[in-house]
């Protein structure tokens, strides 16, 4: 049986939580002020995963820098490839939020929409 | 001499805000002043999550939560002027502006709303020794170039300061190629949110140095590196613990501190504690009819609760050019023990509907205490707080009721008991 | 091409005597290794046009300082720098050294410095309020004055270059050859060949001396640090003070700036390299501590914007060396230019242009106009005329530093105008964008952003000054 803490990122309150573990198996999480931090703990233990948000190349827009998101989170271990896909991506204006910039990155079925309105120069 | 019933100063979540909730009261005359050239202020460039938990029961990043606000005011027809600087406001409530296309504006309003936010600390102001070469930034300066301009400040980085802002600059720079060695900071503990050391810092392996600072800066032309060292108690550097990091690039998060140039040319009283405005119940400052809101008042660490202190600052400007705001001085609080300011440091009763919240940081860490609330003598409120640091603002809500239970109270003080 | 003159080194001195020459129909060239003029002492320093009772009346430095002194009442508004006559307090803090207030008084007179007079500590205070209660006495000299001493050296240099002197920059002398009647500079841009050198290298004058002469000699840097205040706390004291020099050392001043910010230092520290402009704790806590014996308050630390340091160029003779080397004919030194080498810069151009004017006999260069416009600063206009100049140039109407409230107009200026801004800091000197109290955290992106387009070279390559000292180091992701 093992026995990790960790903070909870849910909200920012940023609860203390340990979480007990037989393997990979959760048996307890305690430390949490609500349903999001047993969640978050579970998770974190088993299957780790984090929203990446980074930034992508506009053309022909009022700004040069488009800011973006993956829409859900994916796992925290594909983080760096995730940003990797994102290096030649090059995004033309007009361009909303909610608009997907890169469909279902990394075969993770989650897509990476942008989270500015840039319109044309 | 153009008159406006509000003028609003700053376009970022504060001012957007309080113009929405002014607007919502009737008030039709309002004109937005920002000096950059889309609405939006800091948020524009804070393209990381965590926005909006509160307010819209949703993650946002900065870019969408301001756009809610963006498109409200768009939607309200509420004026704005973009690409405009204000360089003066006087007690009279006039306002003198400029920008390229109408030159000189001279303008006068029945009320004015300061949210102008605030601005980094630089290394000058820590008189940080060492060189003058490139590549020492303010973690702020460094995201705008990465997040607007798509530039990179440097490669490998070293981060003075656990705030916010230094943090999730770790995440950013590392997310985009650089190397960040260190985070270095001062207290013993960190001044930032505990989700953003997890999420910036652990997540990707880099050390948060705590009770260490930074003691010389190498280079020439460019920065080389940095000296670090262990600090004591007093906070000084410890000789023999130094340490010589190679890197490219500081950045420096080590304090925000309220843009109050305008406020101080307004005869504005500001608190020598937040270096804000002192404040009553609705938000307004020691001069009739100028009230003020957001990071320009205090620095917050939550948007949530600058919208919320936003819209009451606009719905009692609102009151206040309606005439139908109650004027007078109301109870002074006291903020001692452990608790080192509260905003509104006076509340007059007959202003806060069915009550308030008091906003305050602490001045430690304090574990398994108490925040209290006395009215003179007497205990009213003992409410138990499992953890206090000053990285994150706390408030307690005061109700109508309880104003009306202590009528003649003379001083309401908060501060920090153990039991 | 032959110059007839060619200057090495573009700081006060180079650029003073410069526009001296340009009064000439001379060939006459600047060569400067930095990328801009004033890029050494002439920008660290106390900024001070010292009144002249410091030095002895036999030496060049007591000959030249009041006679440059007075020169920048005209010299300041020919070319359109920020200068004041403050005025300037020696104070004494014990009864005992009253004395050595006379002797300055003396000395002074014996320099030539006009309206010297002694007060008592009460005198002091009635004109300087915040001057410590110790002070038991001072030496008021009403000619001192305050300067921005890149802001002349800029002036100076553009009025050179309006009147016919090149400049090239990021030109390094390599060696000096000795010719029948000229000399050969060989540089790392090509041979420049002239008749008359003038070495005015600053920190490094002694290497270019002993490139040519057998009389060598040695510039011992003396590094000094300087903490500058908020304009907020410009006003704590109005006229410079300076403080008796004791056996602890030469006191430390305290003063206005002509900006209107509060400045203290500087110390004096041998340093190994004459490039070694850092810094020290120690030299902080020294100067704050020295300073403070002047003021009654605690200085306001809370107030503090930057610090920086200058390296003063001094050699074992503590007196300028200004003349003709005695075995290398045409080769003028005016190198060892410490203080009060600022003060005396006016006076030694017109000494040292003397100089080759006896050896050439050049005509006078009709077509000299002394009158320099510095660039138009918006915070300084009434509203009036803030107003007419945006209707002419609209870019007057965008702040872009706004803690000193420059506006694109003036950085625009900076660096179209003859011997333009190429870098962040040369932005900075010519227009205070980035001085402020946030130190270019809100405005250098933009100003970046400025020079990038105004140079037509991508953001990347903007350094803050020259050389290595890039600012920005790819694209995102690059590294990825």
């Amino acid at each position: 049986m093992s026995r990790r803490e960790l903070t909870c990122i849910g909200c920012p309150m940023g609860c203390a939580l340990i979480v007990e573990l037989e393997g990979k198996e959760v048996i307890s999480v305690s430390g949490n002020s609500c349903k999001l931090g047993e969640n978050y703990g579970k998770k974190e233990c088993t299957n780790p995963t984090r929203v990446v948000t980074s930034s992508v190349i506009v053309t022909g827009g009022q700004s040069e820098i488009l800011s973006v998101k993956t829409e859900k989170d994916i796992p925290k271990n594909l983080i760096y490839d995730c940003v990797g896909a994102l290096k030649n991506v090059v995004v033309k204006a007009p361009v909303h939020i909610g608009d997907v910039v890169l469909e279902n990155v990394l075969n993770t079925g989650v897509n990476i929409i942008a989270t500015k309105d840039i319109e044309k120069a | 001499m153009q008159e406006y019933d509000l003028i609003i100063i700053g376009g970022g979540p504060a001012g957007l805000a309080a113009a929405v909730s002014a607007k919502d009261q009737g008030i039709n005359s309002i004109l937005i002043i920002e000096r950059d050239d889309q609405l939006g202020g800091i948020l524009n460039q804070c393209i990381h999550n965590g926005f909006g938990l509160h307010t819209f029961k949703e993650e946002l990043t900065g870019p969408e939560y301001s756009k809610r606000f963006i498109d409200k005011v768009i939607a309200l027809g509420i004026e704005y002027k973009l690409n405009t600087m204000v360089l003066d406001v006087n007690d009279n409530k006039q306002v003198t502006a400029v920008n390229a296309k109408d030159g000189i504006l001279e303008l006068r309003a029945k009320a004015i709303i300061l949210a102008m936010g605030c601005r980094e600390r630089p290394r000058g102001a820590l008189n940080i020794p060492g060189a003058r070469c490139s590549g020492i930034y303010t973690a702020g300066t460094a995201q705008k170039y990465v997040n607007m301009e798509g530039l990179m400040p440097g490669k490998e980085v070293v981060i003075l300061g656990s705030g916010d802002i230094g943090l999730i600059m770790a995440r950013r720079m590392t997310l985009e190629g650089a190397k960040v060695k260190a985070c270095v900071e001062l207290m013993p503990h960190s001044s930032g949110l505990k989700r953003n050391i997890v999420q910036c810092l652990d997540d990707f392996d880099i050390p948060l140095k705590l009770s260490h600072t930074i003691t010389n800066i190498h280079g020439h032309d460019r920065l080389e590196g940095v000296t670090i060292a262990k600090v004591d108690e007093h906070r000084k550097p410890i000789v023999g613990t130094e340490e010589y990091i190679p890197c490219d690039t500081l950045l420096l998060s080590v304090g925000l501190l309220p843009e109050n140039e305008l406020s101080r040319k307004a005869n504005v009283k500001l608190s020598r504690v937040t270096g804000g405005p002192e404040v009553d119940e609705s938000m307004q400052t020691s001069i009739s009819g100028i009230f003020t809101c957001g990071n320009v008042l205090h620095v917050h660490d939550l948007v949530d609760n600058v919208t919320t202190e936003s819209y009451t600052a606009g719905k009692n400007a609102a009151d206040y050019i309606n005439g139908i705001h109650h004027e007078g001085v109301g109870v002074e609080l006291f903020a001692t023990d452990g608790v080192r300011y509260t905003v509104p440091k006076t509340i007059n009763a007959e202003n806060i509907g069915d009550g308030i919240d008091v906003r305050f940081r602490v001045g430690e860490v304090y574990k398994n205490s108490y925040i209290s609330v006395y009215f003179d003598d007497v205990r009213e409120m003992h409410l138990k707080k499992k953890i206090l640091t000053p990285g994150e603002m706390e408030s307690v809500k005061l109700t109508k009721a309880v104003f009306d239970k202590y009528s003649n109270c003379k001083k309401i003080t908060i501060k920090v008991e153990k039991e | 091409m032959m110059f007839d003159v060619t200057i090495i080194g573009a700081g006060i001195v180079g650029c003073g005597v410069a526009r001296e020459l340009s009064k000439y129909n001379l060939k006459s060239c600047v060569l400067e290794k930095s990328v801009d003029v004033g890029s050494g002492t002439s920008k660290a320093n106390s900024a001070i046009v010292h009144a002249g009772h410091d030095a002895d009346p036999k030496t060049l430095k007591g000959k030249l300082n009041a006679i440059g002194n007075a020169m920048y009442t005209n010299l300041s508004k020919e070319l359109d720098f920020p200068f004041k006559r403050n005025g300037s307090l020696v104070l004494c803090f014990d009864k005992e050294h009253l004395g050595d207030l006379e002797n300055l008084l003396h000395q002074g007179e014996a320099n030539g410095v006009p309206g010297l007079v002694i007060l008592s500590g009460d005198q002091v205070r009635e004109m300087e309020p915040n001057v410590t209660l110790s002070c038991v006495g001072a030496l008021y000299a009403p000619t001192g004055g305050i300067v921005c001493p890149y802001e002349m050296t800029i002036a100076m240099a553009e009025n050179a270059y309006t009147n016919g002197v090149k400049f090239e920059f990021e030109t390094e002398v390599i060696n000096i050859e000795k010719k029948s009647n000229s000399y050969v500079i060989k540089t790392n841009k090509g041979d420049i060949e002239t008749k008359i050198i003038i070495n005015a290298a600053g920190l490094f004058s002694d290497e270019i001396n002993n490139m040519v002469s057998q009389h060598k000699f040695k510039i011992l840097p003396k590094r000094g640090e300087y903490v500058l205040f908020d304009k907020a706390v410009g006003d704590l004291v109005t006229k410079t003070i300076f403080q008796l020099p004791t056996k602890l050392g030469k006191g430390v001043l305290v003063t206005p700036t002509v900006d209107g910010n509060l400045l203290i230092g500087p110390d004096a520290v041998d340093v190994e390299s004459k490039a070694d402009l850092c810094t020290t704790q120690e030299g902080i806590n020294d100067i704050l501590l020295n300073a403070q014996h002047s003021i009654q308050e605690p200085l306001p630390m809370n107030m503090v914007i930057t610090s920086f340091a200058g390296n003063r160029a001094k050699n074992i003779g503590n007196d300028f060396i200004i003349g003709e080397a005695k075995d290398a004919k045409n080769f003028i030194n005016v190198a060892s230019i410490d203080s009060p080498g600022l003060t005396s810069a006016p006076s030694i151009a017109v000494m040292v242009a003397d100089i080759v004017i006896k050896k050439l006999s050049p005509e006078k260069n009709v077509g000299f106009n002394p009158i320099r416009k510095g660039i138009r600063k918006f915070r300084e206009m009434s509203n009036e005329e803030r107003k007419e100049i945006i209707k002419e140039i609209p870019e007057y109407g965008k702040i872009i530093c706004r803690c000193e409230t420059v506006t694109e107009g003036e950085i625009l200026d900076s660096i179209r105008r003859p011997l333009g801004a190429k870098t962040l800091d040369g932005v900075k000197r010519r227009t205070r964008a980035g001085m402020g109290r946030c130190q270019s955290g809100f405005c250098s992106t933009r100003v970046v952003d400025i020079l990038s387009k105004e140079l037509n070279i991508p953001r990347y390559n903007v350094t803050k000054s020259g050389g290595d000292s890039i600012l920005l180091t790819g694209k995102n992701k690059e590294s990825l």
